[in-house]
């Protein structure tokens, strides 16, 4: 079923763009919050805003997009994940909106307010954790199935370690990834105060983020055995890639140099650990019930898709890169020039 | 309430809420660039200045919009999973190109927001506000296609409970999806131009600032020619969805008028309260024949009525309220935007346009617009009961049977009261205290020609 192929392959790729740009979005939320009550906001809430300002939206639509595409392309996950995932589900959508409106009510209103911001920051690091839930049930052992109904077992879900070690995890990435991208950001905007600041919050954060991702490896192995074998012996040099990138990142933080390059391994190192994940996990969407072939869509829908995507992709690309030279890449934009 | 009730009441509760929001999306853009194009072909910095407010209240309403919608989204499957087990890969292909659209809307959008400076040519800017307008319409188009294949499902067959041989274009392309397309799109423009000349209207009535009146009358001009021509084209649309429904959804037409059996030459009944037992109309103004001409263009054609279909498959009789406030505030905006175009066509009741009955006229119609839409929707869902997949899947087989559901519906009311009260508090703010005039001040100076 070589559609059901296309269909993860697209999904896992946009969800983890997804989880890079959310990143960086979440964390500057933090950062901002936390540097308004530090009283430190006239260093850097300057520079989130004038990155974060134009990009929010997109940053959402990546959700959406694969969202829509995992009922489109696996329609009987909708079925599984959909009622599982009522509750959890629930409550991120409502801090995604939460977010998402203070968002704007703060930075494009006519006054700003603390308890927006801190709406708005705090709200950032539950997301994540809310979403990581969805992650945490496809391992299986959290569903209730009797005869045709199925529902979540709360019980299971909030005394596993896993789920906890999940939930941590995506926190701790976030907090990380957010200040790899900012600290690049800052340099390139010549921000020394800014650049100071992010860059002590990513050294802080790094050392954490590899041990929580240990425990959360350790404690799969007693959630789901078998994706736990396959990822040690099949797709170990995954880890040990995102591992080395990882380490370069924080060599070359240290040193103060390439930033760019470092936030690109840092890209790396999160894509390595996330692809290696996903791809040991297969052939299962949610263990053990929805398997990928199974799952996946008719034919005919498979090749409309298919080719709505493509042509989608050759309009998405052009546009995205656009905006990225607009308010990314411009460097009298990131200047604050413009 | 039972999860079923549960479930309708909490999807139609985000819908209410979002379709304010979406409405705004589907008009804002191609008001803020029409108004754009007049300010850099007259050189008009009061047009200019229109463009930027519009556009910067947008912000505001595109965010909620967009949280939103994105609840909605996923509500569908948190809901109604077995709806999307059964259905969702029929219609996957416009789900997923509407989030094509949304996409490229969004990219563009965030660009015209914050490019107001950046080039230096003024036409590229205006440029860019094209693919905004054609990224919202199209995922208009494209979500109105979903709701249309539940209405009308076209694009496969149905075996064992499953739905084979699927067609994806002939099911995006279902019967319904051009009649409501148009519907939808040309009432959500002449709902965002009397939005918009709602508040002119006010702004003329208790002007703060002396020095913006002229501002707000331009605005108030522009929005009341767009809005009678949307509205020209709206009312073509209903038509057009009454001859639709007259073939295809006849039990749902005849829930609208409370037309009780089939007879040619059928009345058209106007307001009025009904007893469900004996199915007597009281207080109602019926119009003869009109039914049968609104159907068909013949006062001889037969109107199927209610009693010829069978109790388990007629929606609720109530949807015929919605459907008077529908088209009475229709009627309505299309009396004030006629009376108002007619006399600034006339020189001599020139002088008469801004008076304060007409102004308060058109402060009404702004909310009477949205107010429109609103019951315009729930006719329309409500009259698709008890179906969700009309002739195929009934909605009480469809809903989640998960535990929880009752915490999540108070939690979802508490947050869109919320949210809808803070939207409405920051836009005030937004623009109360601040004057037009400084503005296209600026704008003028900088062009220089002040």
């Amino acid at each position: 079923m070589v559609f059901a192929h296309i269909g993860i392959i697209v999904l896992w790729l946009f969800l983890f763009c997804y989880i890079i740009i959310a990143s960086i979005d979440f964390g500057a939320g933090f950062f901002a919050l936390h540097a308004k009550i530090t009283k430190q906001d006239k260093k850097i809430n300057h520079l989130i805003s004038r990155y974060l300002n134009p990009v929010w939206e997109v940053t959402n639509v990546f959700f959406v997009f694969f969202f829509v595409g995992i009922v489109g392309f696996f329609p009987d996950s909708a079925k599984y994940f959909g009622t599982v995932l009522l509750i959890p589900a629930s409550i991120a959508l409502i801090l995604i909106t939460i977010r998402g409106s203070f968002y704007a009510f703060e930075n494009y209103g006519q006054d700003s307010k603390l308890q927006w911001l801190a709406l708005y920051g705090l709200t950032g690091l539950f997301i994540p954790a809310s979403l990581a839930t969805a992650l945490t049930i496809s391992e299986g052992g959290f569903v209730i199935q009797k005869g045709n109904q199925i529902d979540l077992d709360w019980v299971e879900l909030l005394l596993s370690p896993f789920s906890w070690s999940v939930v941590f995890l995506a926190v701790i990435s976030v907090l990380y990834i957010s200040s790899g991208f900012l600290t690049f950001y800052a340099h390139k905007a010549k921000d020394s105060k800014a650049y100071q600041l992010l860059r002590y919050w990513f050294l802080f954060w790094g050392p954490p983020m590899l041990a929580i991702s240990l425990f959360v490896f350790l404690s799969l192995r007693v959630q789901n055995e078998g994706h736990f074998v396959t990822a040690v012996t099949d797709y170990w040099w995954m880890f040990l890639l995102s591992l080395i990138c990882f380490t370069v990142a924080m060599l070359f933080m240290l040193q103060k140099k390439w930033h760019g390059w470092a936030f690109i391994l840092v890209i790396f190192q999160m894509g390595f650990a996330f692809f290696g994940y996903g791809i040991s996990k297969l052939p299962y969407l949610l263990y053990p019930m929805v398997k990928l072939d199974h799952a996946v869509v008719n034919d005919n829908m498979a090749i409309a898709l298919t080719i709505s995507f493509i042509l989608g992709l050759l309009l998405l690309i052009p546009s995205l890169i656009l905006l990225l030279k607009l308010f990314v890449f411009d460097k009298e934009y990131v200047e604050g020039k413009k | 309430m039972d999860s079923v009730e549960l479930a309708r009441f909490l999807t139609g509760m985000t819908l209410a809420v979002h379709i304010i929001f979406a409405t705004i999306g589907v008009g804002m853009p191609l008001m803020f660039a029409i108004a754009e194009f007049l300010g850099i072909k007259n050189k008009d910095p009061h047009y200019m200045t229109l463009a930027k407010r519009w556009s910067k209240g947008y912000t505001i309403t595109v965010a909620v919009g967009v949280v939103t919608g994105t609840i909605i989204g996923l509500q569908l499957s948190l809901l109604w999973p077995t709806f999307m087990q059964i259905g969702g890969h029929v219609i996957a292909l416009p789900l997923f190109l509407e989030t094509f659209a949304f996409f490229f809307e969004a990219i563009f959008l965030s660009i015209y927001l914050y490019t107001w400076k950046r080039f230096k040519n003024r036409w590229l800017h205006f440029l860019l506000s094209i693919p905004v307008i054609i990224g919202g319409s199209f995922s208009a188009l494209f979500i109105t296609s979903v709701n249309s294949f539940m209405n009308t499902p076209a694009g496969f067959d149905m075996k064992d409970g499953k739905m084979v041989n699927v067609e994806p274009l002939a099911a995006m392309f279902n019967p319904s999806f051009l009649v409501r397309s148009f519907h939808v799109v040309a009432t959500a423009l002449m709902t965002m131009s009397f939005i918009l000349a709602a508040i002119a209207a006010y702004k003329i009535l208790k002007n703060k600032f002396k020095k913006d009146t002229t501002y707000h009358v331009k605005a108030l001009k522009l929005t009341m020619v767009l809005g009678l021509v949307f509205t020209l084209g709206s009312m073509l649309a209903g038509d057009l969805s009454a001859k639709f429904l007259h073939q295809e959804q006849p039990e749902k037409l005849a829930a609208y008028e409370w037309h009780f059996d089939s007879e040619s030459n059928a009345d058209l009944v106007l307001f009025g309260t009904l007893d469900e037992e004996t199915q007597e109309v009281s207080g109602a103004i019926k119009v003869p024949g009109i039914l049968s001409f609104l159907a068909d263009n013949s006062f001889d054609t037969e109107v199927k009525g209610l009693n010829d279909f069978s109790k388990s498959v007629t929606p609720p009789l109530i949807v015929h309220y919605f459907f008077d406030i529908m088209v009475f505030l229709g009627v309505f905006c299309f009396v004030v935007s006629g009376i108002y175009v007619t006399m600034l066509c006339i020189k001599k009741l020139r002088k008469y346009l801004h008076v304060k009955p007409m102004l308060f006229g058109i402060l009404l119609t702004g909310p009477g617009a949205m107010l429109a839409i609103e019951s315009g929707w729930f006719l329309t869902e409500m009259g698709r009961q008890p179906w969700i997949l009309r002739g195929y899947l009934k909605v009480e087989q469809a809903a989640t049977q998960a535990g929880g559901l009752t915490l999540v519906t108070i939690l979802f009311a508490i947050l869109y009261f919320v949210l809808l009260v803070t939207t409405s508090y920051v836009l005030i703010r937004m623009f109360k205290e601040k004057p037009a005039y400084q503005e296209f001040e600026a704008i003028a100076n900088e062009r220089g020609e002040k």
